[in-house]
């Protein structure tokens, strides 16, 4: 068994399984017990090591006959919000208490015939709904990185899955991102992140937060992972009805680092006023990273930058608010108890209001009411008509020979959790200030770690790319992965 | 446009969510506070702009309306709250 698995890239795990320098059945145990040492960290919230095990055992009969996909016997964590069959799945909320899906996701499902090992379901924010996992019903998750004797959050949606990769407790894990939730919480741990072009990856069995922004994507070590890793994921799947028939490329073998010629775009409209010194400084050196590694770099205008977070902050909750709708007491998850004389009206009520937390409830109502007869036109379609204009901008950049745009991930490093409990609910969503316009254009996002803040916390650089290109993106990901040289971790404290 | 009392209880009641009144009038509060920052969007020209109903230009797909599935009784019931006689069973809806 080679030295120190637990600092594994899913790619050298994956030649090292090939070559038998070690079994998946000794590598998942080695993560099982970093896991069962990691509690601090908060980030699995529902383990299965049985399951793991089994699926450890079948994956090494597949690599000894010689019948191995690149994610055979490689573990992984799992989002809460993925629907696995037998295995609690309760995206975060107290709603979906003791629910056990019945059925499998397409995206895991997908992962489990490749040959993956699930290790557990990962820590979130409650149905995605936040930006730094304290809105769990679980409790915060921990970022593994620490500057001070503060606990740091790992970002969210998907901080569990961010903290599990950060800290070595699986070698790569799902996440979902709808405004952001894969991309800002690997800019805060050190990570790769991508959110791929909508349809890509299947919604079958992903607990719905805002169905026309929802992607799944991975999030891994390295960003030839994340091209492994989503080569597995996405793919047509009839069960979608949104899932594009579209053929998936060999996302590796499109990593050749060669960006020579490629357009990268600098939107001026992200440079926001405030914006940290610190921040500014590094979208710089990418920039400078991509120009040497002899891309043209070009200034672009995407105009209706500063009303993507408005826009989404309308669209989220309204499609929030119909896809919760079901979450009544009747079919699945946690029912209020009624006093005689009591309704079902009332069960409706006091099933909400004690399943759903602060931030779902006020997402919801603010949903409701954009939606509701006399704002319809003044809120909803209103944000769609800017969604169109959002997108619009992209499509022009892209049509006058853009290839892909560099952005910061996000506007600082990662927060102490439990600071920003006194700001009002908008603070919080600047978070997502560069991530939610990819979500309204439908585009391929990712964050790529590019260096440290003068603390010594990791920082992010986004790029985004044409529908459909991941490939491309990727490679233009991997050139600045390689040119920026990111090999930090966290000291291990937990 | 800001939001009463009154409003914000007819939200919570359309929403299906018990407010108690005490807590109302903080919820009418964040609820002026998101709208205030949603108001931005009447700045943006939209005249003769589509609002967007699909993000990717694609047609939905079409299928053959034919029975695929069914027949899972228990699996559809297993996480019932309270089920009966192979049904959900909910309080009274009707006199």
């Amino acid at each position: 068994m080679m030295s120190d698995t637990s600092k594994m890239t899913l790619a050298q795990a994956r030649d090292a399984l090939r070559a038998g320098d070690v079994t998946s059945a000794e590598l998942t145990e080695s993560y099982l017990e970093r896991i069962d040492a990691a509690g601090a960290l908060n980030a699995f919230v529902h383990n299965t090591p049985d399951l793991a095990r089994a699926q450890a055992a079948e994956a090494d009969q597949r690599i000894q006959a010689g019948d191995a996909p690149d994610l055979c016997g490689i573990p992984l964590g799992i989002k809460d919000l993925f629907c696995t069959e037998g295995v609690p799945s309760q995206a975060g909320s107290r709603i979906l208490e003791g629910f056990v899906p019945q059925y499998e996701s397409t995206v895991t499902r997908n992962l489990r015939e490749a040959g993956g090992v699930t290790l557990g379901k990962l820590n979130m924010d409650e149905f995605a709904m936040g930006s730094s996992n304290e809105t769990s019903v679980y409790g915060d998750a921990v970022n593994p990185w620490k500057v001070d004797d503060r606990a740091l959050t790992p970002g969210g949606s998907s901080g569990g899955s961010a903290s599990a990769v950060a800290a070595d407790l699986c070698i790569a894990a799902t996440g979902t991102d709808t405004g952001g939730s894969i991309r800002q919480p690997a800019a805060f741990t050190g990570i790769v992140g991508i959110k791929p072009t909508y349809g890509r990856c299947s919604r079958w069995g992903i607990v719905a937060f805002a169905s026309s922004l929802d992607q799944a994507g991975p999030m891994t070590k390295s960003v030839r992972d994340s091209a492994i890793m989503l080569g597995a994921m996405a793919g047509h799947d009839p069960r979608d009805s949104t899932s594009a028939d579209i053929a998936v490329p060999d996302f590796e073998a499109m990593l050749t680092g060669d960006i020579r010629g490629k357009v990268i775009g600098i939107p001026q409209e992200y440079r926001m006023e405030g914006m940290p010194a610190e921040i500014a400084a590094l979208w710089s050196r990418g920039t400078d990273m991509l120009r040497e590694a002899g891309a043209e770099i070009r200034e672009i205008s995407l105009p209706h930058t500063q009303y993507a977070l408005p826009a989404y902050y309308v669209i989220a909750p309204a499609e929030a608010s119909s896809n919760l709708a079901r979450y009544d007491g009747v079919r699945y998850g946690h029912r209020a108890t009624l006093e005689a004389g009591e309704g079902i009206v009332e069960m409706y009520e006091k099933t909400r209001a004690e399943g759903f937390g602060a931030e779902v409830q006020r997402r919801v109502m603010v949903g409701t009411y954009v939606l509701s007869a006399g704002f319809y036109d003044a809120y909803y379609n209103r944000a769609r008509k800017v969604r169109t204009l959002i997108k619009r901008d992209f499509d022009q950049a892209f049509e006058a020979g853009v290839d892909a745009i560099l952005t910061p991930t996000t506007p600082s490093a990662a927060f102490g959790l439990g600071e920003m409990s006194d700001a009002d609910p908008v603070q919080m969503y600047l978070n997502d200030v560069f991530t939610v316009t990819v979500n309204l254009a439908g585009l391929p996002g990712i964050s790529v770690p590019a260096g440290l803040n003068a603390q010594g916390l990791p920082l992010g650089l986004q790029l985004i790319g044409r529908p459909w290109e991941e490939g491309d993106l990727l490679n233009t990901a991997y050139a600045l992965e390689s040119a920026a040289g990111f090999v930090e971790k966290p000291a291990q404290w937990w | 446009m800001s939001i009463d009392l009154e409003t914000a209880a007819r939200v919570a009641k359309l929403a299906r969510i018990r407010v108690d009144d005490d807590a109302l009038p903080e919820l009418a509060a964040e609820f002026n506070n998101i709208l205030g920052f949603i108001e931005q969007l009447g700045e943006v020209d939209v005249e003769g702009v589509e609002p967007m109903t699909s993000v990717t230009p694609m047609r939905l797909k079409r299928r053959e309306d034919a029975v695929t599935d069914g027949h899972q009784q228990d699996k559809v019931l297993a996480n019932a709250p309270d089920a009966r006689e192979g049904f959900f069973a909910v309080p009274k809806v009707m006199e």
